[in-house]
């Protein structure tokens, strides 16, 4: 469903992605973990073009989306949700503006169909009610929520998530964890999670994927990845910095 | 030295051809797609509101320093009736929409590159595209079109308050004989000043927006990125403005004759 053949890109002079293939298939799950500042984010932006590449293709059921332009890529976006790593509320809408965004511009809903679905996604999100409050009342895993149900209400096909838990505290991060499984449960999407917290990736990764050096280095199962012995897996899932990098 | 001044003109080239193309899907943007109505209206009450207290200001104090200034060149050869007449040529063609749009550029266009800037480095823009809304319908094509509504009404309102305040200062303070000095001020005026003028101020609204616009949409990294796009558009378009504002005067002259 999701394929990237030989992605480069640089901003400037300074190269971040060099050759990043992968395959995604439909209904999968898969985490793409890699250093901070390793090229996670632009990864990710490249899948929902976001980002345009300066060599390689990105191919949505076989369409090249590196070669659209901003209007005919909205059409393709149409299809995707997608979870920011600081949310990326409307900060001058309400929650049900945010969260009603997408159905609210399609002149085919009515108001109170509109409502209504942003009621059911607030729901899913565990954040009932609280349609009325703006982005800067809510706390920031609140607002990774109301992120996340502003990203399904419309029923996307594929759901991508930037480092979804980053900066929350364990409880909150695991609530998101189990949203992020309930999602893809419940609505059957295919996802895309990048994230560097290991236990984000063991629980609702199908598939491991590991950016190293601006190239894929491993894709495995989350078992084969934790019982793995290249040294380079190792030393990102035991989280053991380099000896060389001590002396700052 | 010499390339440095080479750098530095492919920016300004660069810039100019960015600006341009923004403009260019502004304007397309503005005939194929349905605008939204109350965001328009918002955006313009917003220009309205922030603008009030600065150009009335601006306005009543031009008007008033024209007035004194004129009466004491004028009075030397017993001119003094012709006084309001050359506040009401120079309000309407020129400082009425040029000081309109100075300032306006410094509250509004500054305002405009800080909300878009800061919803660029919070992600929000790309937000926004990834929820199939084009930024440019949804945040540049309004802002655009109501900064092009707004300014010829803010400059009428400059015009109209530096004149009555130059009538004030030249009946109250001057002792000018009112009915001549009126009177000689609707003969001098000419009409096609003031239709002059409402094209300059329509035009300098379009440059606020745009170039307010386009220094927010390619901001740079954090605050400090936002803060230097903000202080960029303020500066770009005041000098776009009296650039700008020196060849229209001759081509409008033109046209108007
Ligand atoms: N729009 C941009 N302009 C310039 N450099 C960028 C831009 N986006 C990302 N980068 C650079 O690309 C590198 C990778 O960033 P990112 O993908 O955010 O890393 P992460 O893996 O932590 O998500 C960083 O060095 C960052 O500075
Ligand atoms: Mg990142």
């Amino acid at each position: 469903m999701i394929e990237v053949r030989s992605l480069v890109k640089s901003f400037g002079s300074h190269r971040v992605l060099d050759g990043v293939s992968l395959r995604v298939e439909k209904g999968e799950s898969v985490v793409i973990i890699g250093r901070s500042g390793g090229g996670k984010s632009v990864l990710l932006k490249h899948l929902i073009g976001l980002v345009q590449p300066d060599a390689g293709e990105v191919l949505i059921d076989g369409e090249n989306i590196a070669r659209l332009n901003e209007r005919e890529l909205l059409r393709v976006r149409r299809r995707f949700g997608m979870l920011f790593q600081g949310a990326a509320l409307f900060d001058s809408l309400t929650v049900a503006e945010n969260v009603g965004f997408v159905l609210a511009r399609e002149k085919q809903h009515t108001a109170a169909e509109v409502a209504k679905a942003v009621e059911e996604a607030l729901e899913m999100v565990e954040l009932p009610g609280t349609q009325s409050k703006k982005p800067s009342e809510l706390s920031g895993g609140m607002r990774k929520r109301v992120g996340l149900a502003r990203a399904i209400v419309y029923r996307p096909e594929i759901v991508l998530y930037d480092e979804p838990t980053t900066g929350l505290d364990p409880i909150v991060s695991d609530s998101i964890d189990q949203l992020i499984m309930r999602v893809n449960q419940h609505l059957n999407v295919t996802s895309v999670v990048v994230t560097h917290d290991m236990r984000t990736a063991r629980r609702v990764g199908h598939r491991i994927l590991m950016l190293h050096q601006k190239r894929m280095y491993v894709s495995d199962t989350p078992e084969n990845l934790f019982h793995s012995t290249d040294p380079v897996v190792r030393q990102f899932i035991d989280g053991v910095s380099d000896p060389k990098e001590h002396n700052l | 030295m010499k390339l440095g001044a080479k750098a530095w003109i492919n920016d300004w080239l660069e810039g100019l051809g960015r600006i341009s193309q923004l403009l260019r899907e502004v304007l397309q943007s503005a005939f194929t797609h349905r605008l939204d109505g109350s965001y328009f209206i918002n955006q313009i009450y917003f220009i309205g509101v922030k603008s009030q207290s600065v150009v009335l200001i601006t306005g009543a104090f031009t008007g008033m320093v024209l007035a004194a200034q004129t009466y004491f060149q004028f009075h030397k050869v017993k001119m003094d009736t012709a006084t309001l007449a050359v506040v009401g040529v120079s309000m309407c063609s020129e400082l009425g929409p040029v000081l309109t749009a100075l300032m306006v550029a410094g509250r509004v266009g500054a305002a405009m590159a800080a909300e878009l800037g800061t919803m660029r480095v919070t992600e929000q823009v790309d937000a926004l595209r990834t929820l199939a809304a084009h930024p440019v319908d949804y945040l540049v094509v309004p802002r655009f079109l109501a900064t092009l509504v707004a300014m010829p009404l803010l400059t009428a309102e400059s015009i109209v308050v530096g004149i009555a305040a130059g009538y004030a200062v030249g009946v109250q303070l001057l002792q000018i004989d009112p009915t001549y000095l009126w009177h000689n001020m609707l003969r001098y005026t000419d009409p096609n000043e003031v239709v002059a003028g409402l094209t300059k101020a329509t035009i300098f609204g379009g440059i606020i927006a745009i170039i307010g616009c386009y220094k927010g949409m390619s901001c740079g990294e954090g605050a400090e990125g936002v803060g230097k796009a903000t202080t960029e558009a303020v500066v770009y378009s005041s000098i776009s403005i009296l650039i700008v504002n020196f060849f229209l005067t001759l081509a409008l002259n033109r046209i108007l004759e």
